[in-house]
């Protein structure tokens, strides 16, 4: 196979890869936006929140020790155990959950009805609110996320696709355990749309809420249910990009590689989604590799994704998979 | 009893439609211009001018500008920190190109430039509405530092790509450079925010300010009546870029005098100017000033009163400074959601009945 | 409450009298924000080591020592802040530790008289002390990295890098670009090809710009990268298979943060320094007793003897050194900035110098003039032992190539000289 074209096929695995960890960022902000109209500018500090908080369980790190320290001149850090991964997850769900009806009950509730810009003005104080907690919370320093996830090169893939091409494919171990978690949870969550009376529900209030309301569905519920699947999502998603770079302050900069993704694949649409950052991982990737790192000096991913997705939007103003915006005058 | 209309008659068409109607209004908006102009020249020193006023006034003329795009004409855009850098960039390239010109035309020459990058970029505004729109404009964002990054005639061939202010005068006196005077810089500054604001109400007040209202509030609708989508959107995007382009010339030059396009110009900069317009009421040029007060002086207030009073340890004082912000945020949305300048609209309407409850 | 309201009562009314008469140094860190991780160990070992001189010796010459914390996140606007509302405070010399921070200040505090020391960062052509009278960026500066990077290579080529080739990995910010010039005289120089490959803020993702690698296969890689881009390129390095001692990253990158996540496979891995590495030296011994065990540690007390720890620590070393340089040329005990200035151009670190505070072999000899405010350009390569969780020094201290490099240092600084109308004088 010349060299050109299997190079090319492995720039494009990857960006597919790639891909696969935008959606899965953009799986919360979809979530959100469905079922309440919010677009959650805090989703990618609810990602840094849960990838902390699952970090400093299984340290045993002590929470709000700087803070503690400070005030009691004591000088406590961790409780001297080590919780295992997997009890250790269960525990930020509940956390995630509890913040869930937190947000709901002490902001969401009091603005119920108000224009989509307000909910997200209120979002964005809820990201600088929880970085800050999360910040006294668990210190600002880097942490190391293990939970036993395989990290570097496939060397079954390298070696097979060595043999077969005269060049061996490099696909990264974590990528693909990442692509099978992200199927499983977009399987997982459009049955439980469809098939589910919650899910229902969830698709009911979506649609409009004082119609909901008026056949039984319980909002507020709704809504805690909604932003803890959200925090769900947040907490794979940060376990992910957390192995790959250690936990701390960028990890919430990841949202922003969401947000073309999100406008490709439309707001509302889990399976748009997917597609769409498929599409968006494969194209900056593969315009990295043919134009921008030979022709233009590289470093173009960043542009060039908000650029596809803005050609896109042009011929599709509602995103690939969208609700049609219907305008009455 | 203050605050009345009663007793003030006009007697010119002029006298009928001028911004202040009430005499009231008219003697506070004169009291703080004098305030401005008069007074806090000769009582500021280096520290607060470089860390309180230079960034408020800044801002205010960013979020003026930002403000025309999304509060007036509902256009949602994130761009504010790539257009701001266009500025600077082109502040900077006039500066070093014709070092004899005066500042104040660099600067407006400089909005001029960014006013024509906007409305490149507010093409994509034709087809795309809402969020969608606003994520397209962070193309602009992404694109725009990418190429000042990239392309080294942007930064006059230097080794290490950061561009800095060389001194230059106004009428004599140095307001860019080290060797500024607080005053000088602080009035240099203040000059383009009256002329901003006054620009900027006076548009909105008419029949252009009119059509970007009717574009935000239906655009199907004001097409049916007439109003051009394509001139009120455009011209939206250059206007607002143009104070934009403004603000960032005058960040460069005067504020920072050496700016590094990705930290200082990247996205938490539009995010910023977006934050303040909302807090501080879309729609309203008063409610640029109160969001660019509340998100400039807040986190500076907190600082002094925990670093330098308190004497606590600076990280958490850091920290808390973000709990206290997004909090604050959250409770000024929750009691009024139509932000700073709804308040104080409120508080205007209970003046005028006062002292009788309704 | 009455207490306390005494108590705020009485910190008012000393921080509103009359500055007594102390040595104050700012210490503009930053320990929240995206590059926390690297800058909290390097403001921990700047505090330790004043608070140590405080401790043991009772200040410089007697002269007690105010350090003040300002917290700037990295970000530009907060470092204007910082600078403005400690100036006023007698502060003697500024260590910003951000490129961006430092190139506000270089026309800020050269008009108002304080000297800036940006070690090892900033601007490079601040060497030129002829033209910048006021900033200082002693030991060695980025340039003089990309060429010590290239003369180890050298030593481990027999003297020839004819036909290889090297991938510079750069954060895409004016630090990251820092060496390209340099690196392609160098290239040109030694017939080595160069290839480019930026990587762009914050850098949480480069898989990329390692594939390209992976394909390329360079014969060695040079990274100047900050904050989350070196635990990522280490942990991709990794991934790819690379072999980690064909990978040298300059002192920036060169952290316990940087290779600790990528675990046993980070083993190898190069990174230049201009200090030693470690705590085996006589000061930690004072820092244990009269610092950490009075309570009185800056951080948690967990850094000390890391690499960032120990530039923190070397970075007040010469802050000190250079106080009582001060003191010595101009009899005084208290310092106004610009004797600090002048104590700082007159500075000489010797062998002897450094093993009596307790730092034998710490770092290079170098002496300071008026036109030479950098050093002579010193650095030496460490390695990480993965095993051992430690770095340590492979190599002595090998000078730049001041062929290369002095030219490059002059144009640069006479073409700043030029644009701000600047006479070069010393």
């Amino acid at each position: 196979m010349p060299e050109q074209l299997a190079f090319t096929i492995e720039v494009f695995l990857n960006g597919l890869m790639a891909g696969v960890l935008y959606a899965l960022v953009a799986l919360g902000f979809v979530l959100i936006y469905k079922a309440s109209g919010i677009f959650n500018y805090a989703q990618g500090v609810m990602a840094l929140f849960a990838a902390l908080t699952l970090a400093g369980i299984i340290d045993g790190q002590v929470p709000f020790s700087h803070l503690i320290n400070a005030i009691l001149g004591t000088d406590i850090h961790h409780f001297g155990w080590h919780v295992p991964a997997f009890l250790a997850i269960l525990l930020t769900m509940v956390v995630m959950i509890g913040l869930a009806y937190a947000v709901q009950r002490l902001v969401f509730r009091h603005l119920v009805g108000q224009e989509p810009i307000i909910l997200f003005m209120a979002t964005i104080g809820l990201a600088y609110f929880l970085e800050g907690v999360g910040d006294l919370m668990w210190g600002s320093d880097i942490k190391s996320m293990d939970v036993g996830l395989p990290q570097g090169l496939n060397t079954w893939i390298d070696d097979t696709t060595f043999n077969a091409f005269g060049y061996g494919f490099f696909i990264d171990n974590l990528d693909i355990v990442a692509s099978i978690i992200a199927a499983l949870l977009v399987i997982g969550l459009v049955m439980f749309a469809q098939y589910t009376k919650q899910g229902r529900a969830m698709r009911a209030v979506a649609d409009d809420h004082q119609a909901a309301l008026s056949v039984g569905v319980s909002l507020n519920f709704i809504w805690i249910l909604v932003w803890s699947l959200a925090g769900f999502v947040a907490l794979v998603a940060g376990i992910m990009w957390g192995t790959k770079s250690g936990v701390q302050f960028s990890l919430s900069l990841i949202a922003l590689k969401a947000l073309p993704v999100l406008m490709l694949g439309g707001f509302t649409s889990i399976p748009g989604a997917i597609v769409g950052g498929l599409i968006i991982g494969v194209g900056e990737k593969l315009f990295e590799f043919l134009i921008g790192a030979p022709f233009l000096g590289g470093a173009t991913e960043n542009w060039f994704a908000y650029m596809l997705a803005l050609i896109f939007l042009v011929f599709r103003p509602q995103g690939l998979f969208g609700e049609k915006i219907i305008e009455r005058v | 009893m203050l605050y009345r209309e009663s007793g003030d008659f006009s007697s010119t068409y002029a006298e009928d439609s001028q911004t202040f109607p009430i005499k009231f209004d008219r003697y506070r908006y004169y009291f703080v211009l004098f305030i401005a102009i008069a007074v806090i020249p000769f009582m500021i020193n280096d520290y607060w001018v470089n860390s309180l006023f230079l960034p408020f006034l800044i801002y205010a003329i960013a979020a003026i500008g930002l403000n025309i795009l999304v509060g007036y004409c509902g256009q949602v855009s994130l761009g504010t920190g790539g257009f701001m850098a266009v500025g600077a960039y082109a502040c900077y390239k006039f500066m070093t190109a014709f070092p004899e010109v005066s500042m104040l035309v660099h600067v407006l020459l400089s909005g001029l430039v960014t006013a024509c990058v906007g409305v490149l970029f507010g093409l994509p505004s034709l087809r795309i509405k809402g969020f969608y729109l606003a994520v397209a404009t962070l193309a602009a964002q992404f694109f725009l530092v990418w190429l000042f990054n990239r392309v080294p005639w942007f930064y006059n061939y230097s080794a290490s790509g950061q561009i800095s202010a060389p001194e230059r005068t106004f009428f004599g006196i140095e307001i860019t450079g080290p060797n500024t005077q607080a005053w000088a810089t602080y009035l240099f500054c203040l000059m383009f925010v009256i002329f901003s604001a006054y620009v900027a109400r006076n548009l909105t007040r008419g029949s252009v300010g009119r059509k970007w209202m009717a574009i935000r509030d239906m655009d199907i609708a004001a097409e049916i009546i007439g109003v051009s989508p394509l001139r009120a959107k455009l011209t939206a995007f250059a206007v607002s870029s143009f104070f934009i382009g403004i603000s960032g010339a005058l960040f460069f030059s005067v504020y920072l005098g050496a700016v590094e396009v990705g930290e200082v110009f990247g996205i938490q900069k539009s995010f910023l100017v977006l934050f303040m317009i909302i807090i501080g009421g879309l729609g309203s040029i008063f409610g640029s000033f109160a969001g660019a007060a509340f998100l400039v002086l807040l986190p500076v207030a907190l600082k002094i009163v925990g670093v330098d009073w308190l004497g606590w340890p600076t990280d958490i004082v850091a920290h808390l400074q973000l709990v206290i912000v997004g909090g604050l945020i959250i409770i000024f949305l929750i009691a009024e959601p139509h932000g700073l300048a709804q308040l104080w609209r409120v508080a205007k309407e209970k003046l005028r009945l006062w002292p009788f409850p309704h | 409450m009455k207490l306390k309201m005494t108590t705020l009562a009485l910190g008012a009314a000393l921080a509103a009298g009359p500055a007594m008469a102390e040595l104050v140094f700012p210490s503009l860190s930053y320990r929240t924000g995206p590059y926390a991780a690297n800058g909290i160990p390097f403001a921990d070992g700047y505090a330790d080591y004043f608070t140590l001189l405080n401790e043991r010796d009772g200040g410089i010459g007697g002269e007690p020592i105010r350090m003040i914390e300002c917290e700037t996140g990295y970000n530009t606007e907060k470092g204007v802040e910082c600078y403005e509302s400690t100036k006023g405070e007698g502060a003697l010399v500024y260590q910003p530790l951000s490129t961006g921070i430092t190139y506000q200040l270089i026309p800020k505090a050269t008009a108002d008289g304080i000297p800036v020391h940006s070690m090892g960062y900033g601007r490079t052509s601040a060497k030129d002390g002829s033209v910048f009278s006021n900033i200082f960026n002693y030991p060695a500066n980025y340039w003089d990295g990309a060429s010590v990077a290239i003369k180890h290579l050298l030593d481990l080529n027999g003297g020839s890098l004819e036909g290889k080739k090297i991938a510079l990995v750069y954060h895409n910010s004016a630090y990251g670009k820092e060496p390209i010039r340099t690196l392609e005289e160098l290239g040109k120089k030694h017939g080595f090809e160069l290839s480019l490959l930026p990587v762009d803020h914050p850098g949480q993702e480069q898989k990329s710009q390692w594939l390209q690698i992976r394909r390329e296969k360079p014969d060695n890689v040079i990274m100047y990268g900050w904050g989350v881009m070196n635990q990522v390129a280490v942990q991709e390095a990794a991934n790819i298979r690379y072999p980690m001692d064909q990978f040298i990253g300059i002192w920036w990158s060169g952290s316990e943060n940087d290779v600790r996540p990528a675990g046993e496979k980070a083993n190898g891995y190069k990174a230049l320094t201009f200090h030693n590495v470690g705590d085996d030296f006589p000061v930690f011994d004072d820092i244990q007793k009269f610092v950490v065990d009075a309570g009185k540690a800056a951080g948690a007390g967990d850094q000390i003897g890391t690499a960032l720890y120990n530039r923190g620590l070397y970075a007040a070393m010469l802050a000190a050194e250079a106080a009582k340089t001060a003191q010595g040329i101009h009899d005084t005990k208290a310092l106004t900035p610009a004797q600090m200035r002048d104590g700082m151009e007159a500075l000489e670190i010797t062998e002897a110098k450094m093993a009596d505070l307790g730092l034998p072999n710490f770092g290079p000899e170098f002496t300071v003039s008026c036109e030479n405010h950098g050093g002579n350009g010193y650095g030496a390569v460490a390695q990480w032992d993965a095993a051992a969780d430690s770095w340590s020094l492979i190599t002595d201290y090998i000078q730049s190539d001041q062929d290369v490099l002095a030219p490059l240092v002059t144009e640069d600084a006479q073409a700043f000289a030029a644009e701000s109308g600047i006479e070069p004088s010393c």
